[in-house]
C-alpha cells in the first residue's frame, strides 16, 4: 500500500493502466498541459511519460470528445476521456447515453464499447451551478451504462482500473474536493470490483447509504451519534450502476432502519432508488419509514452559506437517524 | 478502357440495381400495412453515392451510415435476406431483430456503426479514424450525413477534430435537398456544403452525386490523400431523395416538377444508359441483372417472412458485453 491523496490515487491508476495497455489512451480538455500545475490532479505528468500520442489534449468539444471515445471503443481501443466539470457532459450526452449505451444492443452483441469516462464534480467550492450539478442518477437510469463514484483513494484506483479494462461503458465520478483528502491505495494493477458496496462501519440500530463524499458525511454522523449510545452501519454503494442490491437489503434486514444520503437533490435522486428498494424487498424488516437526506430541488447555490445549506451535512444525517429510533 | 475497369463498372450497375430493387420492395411491403414494422427510410435515388463511396474503399475502410443506410450496406456486400430479416425484427436478422432498418450493425464487413441520431455519425467516425491512425494502419473512416445533418454542432465539432489531428476521415455529405420537409435554402445558408471544408482546413469537392462513375473517382483520390495521412476530407455529392423522409411521408410540400425533373436524373437508370451506350451492357446483359437483383430480393422476403420472431424475453439480452 501507497499513502498518498485521492488524486494521485487516480494518476496512479492511469499510469498503470497505460503502462499495462498498449490500447489505453487519455483524452480531453487539458490532461497533457493543464491550467493546474498540481500533483494532486490526476492526469499530472502523463503526457511526459507516456506522450502526446497516447495523452491526448483535445479542443473544446465535449461531443467530439465523447465520439471520440466511442468510435476508437468500437475498434478495441480502451479510451479513457475526460469531462472537466459534471454539468458539461449534457453536451457530451447524445454520444455517451445514445451511443456507448445503446450501439451494442442495438447491435445485438455484435460490438461493444469498453470506454471509460472520468467526469469531474463536486459541490463546495463556489463554483456555481453550471460547474457543480451532480447527475449521477441521470446516467445510472441508462441502461447500458455503468457508474462507479468512489469515496476513498483506494477505490479511486481500484474502481478507475475496473473501469478502463471492462468491456462496458463505464462512467467514475471524482469529486474534486477528495481529490486533497489522504488515504491508503494499493500498488500496481489492483482492482475494486464494479457492482460491490462495502460496509465502511459496522452497526446495528440503523443503515447510513451513502456514496462519494457524503460517506465522510455519515461516518461522521455515526461517529457523533455513537457517543450518544447508538450504533449506526454506514455502507458505502461505490458503484450506482450496477447496484449492490444484496448489501441494502442485507443491511436493513440487519439494522431495520435505512437512511440514504446524497449531496444530489432529492427529487428522483438514487435515494428514491434505494428507498424503494427497501420498500419493494425489505418491508418486513423495517421498523420505521424510510429517510432520504438529500440537497433540496434548487440548483447548487454559488454565495457560501448558501451552498452550505444546501449540502446535507452530518447534523441533518444524525437528525434523520434520531427521528427514526 | 480496360477490362478490369469494365468489371468493377458492371459490379456498380449491379449494385445500384440490387439497392433499388431492394428498397422498392421494401416500399411495396410497407404500403401493405403489417409486414413491415415501424419507419422505412430509404435512400431511393441516392445510390450513385453509396455505390460509388463503397466501391472506393478498401476492405480495412471503415464505414459509418445513417438512417439511410440500405443501400450502403449492400454496396459493402451486406446479404439482403439478413437484413430483410432485420427490418422486420426478426432472430434471424442482420442483428437478431435488435436495430431494425435505423441502425443496422455489420462489423463484419466493417460496417461498424449506423446511427440514426442526425449527426452523430461524424464523431463516431473520428474516433473510428483515430484507433486506425494509432495502430499506424493505412485505412479511414468514411462517414455518411445529410445536408440536414450539416447543421448538427456535433459534424463541426468532429471535422474540427479531425482536422486538427490530420485523422482519416472521408466526410461525405449525401445532399439530397431535403431535411424533413424543409428544402436546402430553408435550412442552410451555403448553396454549396464543400465550402464548410475551408473553415476547417481540409480538402472540400462537390460532385453530381447522381454519377457513379464520378462519385467513385473523386472518393477514390481522397480516400488514398485520407490513407496516406494528409487529415481528413469532405466530399459532397449532389443528389436528391426521390421519396419522402419515410414512407409515411406523401411529399405534399415537394413541387411536382421538381421530382419529375430529379426522375429524368435517376441515377440507376443513367448509369444503364451509359453502361450500353459505351458498349459495356448489352439488353440481354442488362435483364439478366436486373432479374439477377429481384429474384435476390424475392428470395430475402422469403427468408425474411418465414424466419421466426425472437422469444420476447431475448430483449434482455446483448446489453452487456
Amino acid at each position: 500500500m501507497t499513502k498518498g491523496t485521492f488524486g494521485q490515487a487516480i494518476n496512479s491508476a492511469l499510469d498503470t493502466a497505460l503502462a499495462l495497455d498498449k490500447r489505453v489512451f487519455v483524452a480531453g480538455e487539458g490532461v497533457g498541459v493543464s491550467i493546474h500545475a498540481d500533483p494532486n490532479m490526476p492526469t499530472s505528468g502523463l503526457l511526459a511519460k507516456y506522450g502526446p500520442e497516447r495523452v491526448k489534449d483535445t479542443p473544446v468539444s465535449e461531443a467530439a470528445i465523447m465520439g471520440l471515445a466511442v468510435g476508437a471503443a468500437a475498434m478495441g481501443l480502451l479510451p479513457v476521456v475526460e469531462i472537466m466539470f459534471f454539468p458539461f457532459i449534457t453536451l457530451a450526452s447524445d454520444m455517451l447515453v445514445n451511443h456507448a449505451a445503446k450501439l451494442r444492443y442495438l447491435s445485438g452483441g455484435k460490438t461493444s464499447f469498453p470506454l471509460t469516462v472520468r467526469v469531474k464534480a463536486g459541490v463546495n467550492f463556489s463554483a456555481g451551478c453550471q460547474h457543480s450539478h451532480n447527475l449521477e442518477a441521470w446516467l445510472a437510469h441508462c441502461p447500458g451504462l455503468k457508474v462507479a463514484f468512489p469515496s476513498n483513494p483506494a477505490d479511486a484506483k481500484g474502481l478507475l482500473l475496473s473501469a478502463i479494462f471492462d468491456p462496458n461503458p463505464v462512467v467514475v465520478v471524482e469529486e474534486m474536493p477528495l481529490y486533497w483528502t489522504t488515504g491508503q491505495y494499493p500498488k500496481g494493477d489492483q482492482r475494486a470490483p464494479l457492482g460491490r458496496a462495502e460496509v465502511v462501519r459496522a452497526g446495528r440500530e440503523c443503515t447510513v447509504v451513502a456514496y462519494g463524499s457524503a460517506v465522510h458525511t455519515a461516518l461522521a454522523a455515526a461517529e457523533g451519534l455513537a457517543q450518544k449510545g447508538l450504533s449506526v452501519e454506514v455502507l458505502d454503494l461505490r458503484c450506482l450502476a450496477p447496484l449492490d442490491r444484496e448489501a441494502v437489503l442485507g443491511s436493513v434486514r440487519k439494522t431495520g432502519r435505512l437512511v440514504v444520503v446524497h449531496d444530489a437533490n432529492k427529487t428522483c435522486g438514487l435515494g428514491a432508488e434505494i428507498a424503494a428498494l427497501a420498500a419493494e424487498q425489505a418491508f418486513e424488516s423495517l421498523k420505521a419509514p424510510v429517510r432520504r437526506v438529500a440537497a433540496p430541488d434548487i440548483p447548487v447555490p454559488f454565495s457560501p452559506p448558501q451552498e452550505r445549506f444546501n449540502r446535507p451535512d452530518a447534523r441533518a444525517v444524525a437528525e434523520a437517524v434520531e427521528s427514526l429510533v | 478502357m480496360s477490362a478490369k475497369n469494365a468489371a468493377r463498372r458492371l459490379e456498380m450497375y449491379s449494385k445500384l440495381v440490387l439497392c433499388r430493387a431492394f428498397e422498392d420492395k421494401i416500399s411495396e411491403l410497407a404500403a401493405e400495412r403489417g409486414r413491415l414494422p415501424g419507419m422505412q427510410i430509404l435512400a431511393t435515388g441516392q445510390e450513385a453515392v453509396a455505390v460509388g463511396v463503397v466501391q472506393a474503399l478498401s476492405p480495412e475502410d471503415v464505414v459509418v451510415s445513417n438512417h439511410r443506410s440500405h443501400a450502403h450496406l449492400l454496396a459493402r456486400g451486406a446479404e439482403p435476406g439478413l437484413l430483410m430479416a432485420e427490418i422486420m425484427g426478426k432472430a434471424a436478422g442482420i442483428n437478431k431483430g435488435k436495430s431494425g432498418t435505423l441502425h443496422m450493425a455489420a462489423p463484419e464487413l466493417n460496417v461498424l456503426m449506423t446511427s440514426t441520431v442526425v449527426g452523430a455519425g461524424p464523431p463516431l467516425a473520428a474516433g473510428a479514424a483515430f484507433a486506425l491512425q494509432y495502430a499506424g494502419k493505412e485505412a479511414l473512416a468514411a462517414v455518411f450525413f445529410g445536408d440536414g445533418a450539416a447543421a448538427e454542432g456535433s459534424v463541426h465539432e468532429a471535422m474540427n477534430l479531425a482536422a486538427l489531428w490530420r485523422l482519416p476521415v472521408l466526410f461525405i455529405c449525401e445532399n439530397n435537398r431535403w431535411a424533413g420537409a424543409q428544402g436546402l435554402a430553408e435550412h442552410c445558408p451555403v448553396e454549396s456544403l464543400s465550402q464548410r471544408a475551408a473553415a476547417y482546413a481540409m480538402i472540400g469537392e462537390t460532385v453530381d452525386g447522381n454519377d457513379a462513375d464520378r462519385v467513385f473517382a473523386r472518393a477514390r483520390t481522397l480516400a488514398e490523400a485520407c490513407r496516406l495521412g494528409r487529415g481528413p476530407a469532405l466530399l459532397e455529392a449532389r443528389t436528391y431523395r426521390m421519396r419522402g423522409h419515410g414512407e409515411y411521408d406523401r411529399q405534399h410540400y415537394v413541387p411536382k416538377d421538381e421530382i419529375e425533373r430529379w426522375r429524368a436524373l435517376d441515377p440507376v437508370e443513367a448509369y444503364g444508359r451509359r453502361l450500353t451506350e459505351e458498349g459495356l451492357l448489352s439488353a440481354d446483359q442488362d435483364r439478366a441483372v436486373r432479374g439477377q437483383a429481384r429474384a435476390r430480393v424475392l428470395e430475402a422476403v422469403a427468408f425474411a417472412e418465414q424466419a421466426p420472431y425472437p422469444a420476447p424475453n431475448q430483449a434482455l439480452e446483448d446489453l452487456w458485453a
